[in-house]
């Protein structure tokens, strides 16, 4: 990575809290609620300060009421505001979902266009943390699946900092999906509010043998795979969409195109995943007739997360699947 | 604000009140006669809540509505035309033929929407009064709801809300008796579900809801409060559906004569007799606010028939905003 002088390594819960702050900074209307996100600074440490620069008014503790919060989101959005809501776990979002599906999402579109919900939804989702079957999830396929709903992932630092602004100028309603794996990861970010675009893929490395789209903390271990396999004479491309929804599937489709095999990697079970839209995109498009092998999915097992590391870590992907798959769908095709 | 003696505000309120009745029975035959499609919940009957109401709300106040919104809609200064024409699917109405009857809002009059999902503006209201403080302004958020919401998780969330944070709410349950075909008192244990503020913390009445005078009084109150920085307010205005809960119900769970007895006590039949007896207006002045309101409502079918059909051409593009600011 080319540090450009602004830029320096600080953690993922560093870079999500470094662009809340300078959202809040910038624009009175932006402000946080979730629950712990006050004096204890985050159950992950994310908010961590905020509450010291700016006040348990725009650093609002909530009650254990994540449907409350949300549909309070929704309301202070209509009403001006450019609220963002910490949800603890993103497997409580179940717990909010009416306000989040029925009510953010289609507002804007019921409305006939007359009304806006510029919220941001953040919650920390996937496994690896022993915190078992509910608090692990990887649940952005519900998200993706309801349109008025944008959704990003975001994968690195810079990401985490710069799709989390995006999604705080957006006009719709952005589910901003983190992952608690990452949170004390360290990497270069800049210090400004730079914005990454919404629907925007990162092409994070560029091979000829295949091209591995991988979303989350599947990001890192697709590239750490790819540092094993190319010791091995295989070369990947290796694409992190950032954003689900939209998707940006000129690039996919373009590496794919170029290298004529599609390993498509998530940390969520396999069945109704979002890699089967990226499968399904990808026969529906021009990529197909170039494709040299069927694509693949490698996913997490359909199974609820496990609480024992062993179990844990059999049900999700990890670098040697990555690395045996890839290297299956290079040699055997 | 005295309904009943000051001749303005009584003609006010009974045109509000005839509009909304009239508005609703040409809906009711429109749909009679195959002219109307879809599915629509009529409030006929309970015109004197939303009519009493939203006399006590100023300009930048808001409300949240319910799926039997249509009356809060027109209590709250909407266009009758653009109501008329989202519901004959026209491309003037006021969702543009994307929500229907259950989604009409007007965000211009503050009304951030009718819904349809049953207490589903209960927490809504709660933020938008949290953005209304947050601002230091002065405004009141009325959050209009059946009895059927009190038992959702989320009016409990966002009863609760508003409460531990102060903020300007008036929550107002627009009791009619049952929830769908479920009766409140076989969905409740508490005798009165103003009761229910109690657990917030905050004041519970229950009024009248037949009376417009009564409603009044109580929102205006809570209001107050609520503009003072006190707080949210529970109001419990007890009332009675006319009509089915939709176009499906056939009636089988209550009798022919309990309708009837809640029909002697129509609202409107009530202020026309208290008026008269105040003598604030005369019979040609009641006729007057009758007349009003049919023609405004046939004005409205007229405006909405000659609109164009709503276009399935944008469909795509209306899912996200573009962005206003």
């Amino acid at each position: 990575m080319t540090a450009t002088t602004d830029t320096r390594e600080i953690t993922y819960a560093e870079a999500v809290r470094e662009a809340l702050g300078q959202a809040m900074e910038s624009d009175d209307r932006v402000f946080l609620f979730g629950e712990d996100v006050g004096t204890y600074g985050g159950a992950f440490g994310v908010t961590g300060d905020l509450v010291h620069r700016f006040g348990e008014d725009r650093v609002r503790d909530t009650p254990i009421s994540e449907l409350g919060i949300v549909g309070a989101a929704v309301g202070a959005a209509l009403a001006g505001m450019r609220p963002i809501v910490e949800i603890q776990f993103s497997d409580f979002t179940a717990q909010a979902m009416d306000q989040i599906v029925n009510q953010a999402a289609k507002i804007h579109f019921m409305l006939g266009g007359a009304a806006e919900v510029p919220m941001v939804l953040r919650a920390p989702g996937g496994s690896g943390t022993g915190a078992a079957a509910q608090h692990s999830q990887s649940l952005e396929a519900w998200f993706a699946h309801i349109p008025g709903l944008k959704v990003v992932m975001p994968a690195t630092v810079a990401d985490a900092k710069g799709l989390l602004l995006a999604a705080i100028d957006d006009p719709n309603p952005v589910v901003v999906l983190e992952h608690k794996l990452l949170y004390k990861q360290s990497g270069p970010a800049p210090q400004e509010a730079t914005r990454t675009p919404l629907g925007k893929a990162a092409v994070r490395r560029t091979g000829t043998d295949l091209t591995i789209v991988a979303t989350g903390v599947m990001v890192s271990r697709a590239l750490e795979a790819a540092e094993q396999l190319a010791a091995e004479g295989i070369t990947a491309t290796v694409v992190d969409p950032r954003t689900l929804k939209p998707l940006d599937e000129q690039t996919i489709v373009d590496t794919v195109t170029a290298t004529g095999r599609a390993l498509l990697v998530q940390e969520a079970p396999r069945s109704g995943g979002f890699m089967s839209e990226v499968s399904a995109m990808l026969c529906d498009s021009p990529a197909f007739g170039y494709l040299r092998a069927p694509v693949r999915r490698l996913c997490g097992l359909d199974v609820p997360i496990p609480y024992a590391p062993q179990l844990e870590r059999a049900a999700v992907p990890q670098v040697p699947d990555i690395v045996a798959e890839a290297t299956k769908l290079v040699r055997e095709w | 604000m005295d309904l009943v003696k000051d001749a303005e505000t009584a003609t006010s309120a009974l045109t509000t009140m005839w509009t909304i009745r009239r508005f609703e029975e040409a809906v009711d035959d429109l749909f009679a006669r195959g002219l109307m499609h879809g599915t629509m919940h009529l409030s006929i009957g309970q015109e004197a809540v939303p009519t009493g109401a939203c006399l006590a709300l100023r300009e930048g106040d808001y409300i949240t509505s319910t799926h039997r919104g249509h009356g809060h809609c027109i209590a709250k200064g909407a266009q009758l035309d653009r109501m008329m024409a989202e519901l004959l699917a026209k491309e003037t109405g006021y969702c543009r033929g994307r929500g229907g009857s259950m989604h009409i809002a007007d965000v211009a009059t503050g009304n951030l929407g009718a819904n349809g999902i049953v207490a589903g503006g209960v927490p809504i209201a709660a933020g938008a009064g949290l953005a209304v403080k947050m601002r230091g302004q002065s405004h009141a958020v009325l959050s209009f709801f059946g009895d059927g919401a009190v038992n959702e998780g989320a009016w409990h969330e966002g009863v609760n809300l508003a409460a531990i944070w102060d903020l300007p709410v008036v929550f107002v349950c627009e009791n009619n008796k049952y929830g769908m075909s479920m009766s409140v008192n076989r969905a409740s244990k508490v005798d009165n579900l103003a009761d229910r503020a109690a657990a917030y913390g905050i004041p519970g009445v229950t009024v009248d809801g037949n009376d417009p005078q009564e409603v009044h009084d109580a929102v205006d109150e809570a209001v107050e409060r609520a503009r003072a920085g006190n707080g949210p307010s529970l109001i419990e205005a007890v009332t009675y559906r006319w009509k089915g809960h939709s176009k499906s119900d056939k009636n089988l769970y209550r009798s022919r004569e309990e309708i009837d007895s809640w029909r002697e006590q129509d609202p409107i039949t009530r202020f026309e007799t208290a008026v008269l007896h105040q003598q604030t207006l005369t019979e040609s002045e009641l006729a007057a606010c009758r007349d009003a309101a049919r023609d405004a409502v046939r004005a409205a079918i007229r405006t909405a028939n000659a609109a164009p059909d709503a276009s399935a051409d944008e469909l795509l593009s209306a899912v996200y905003s573009g962005g206003k600011q």
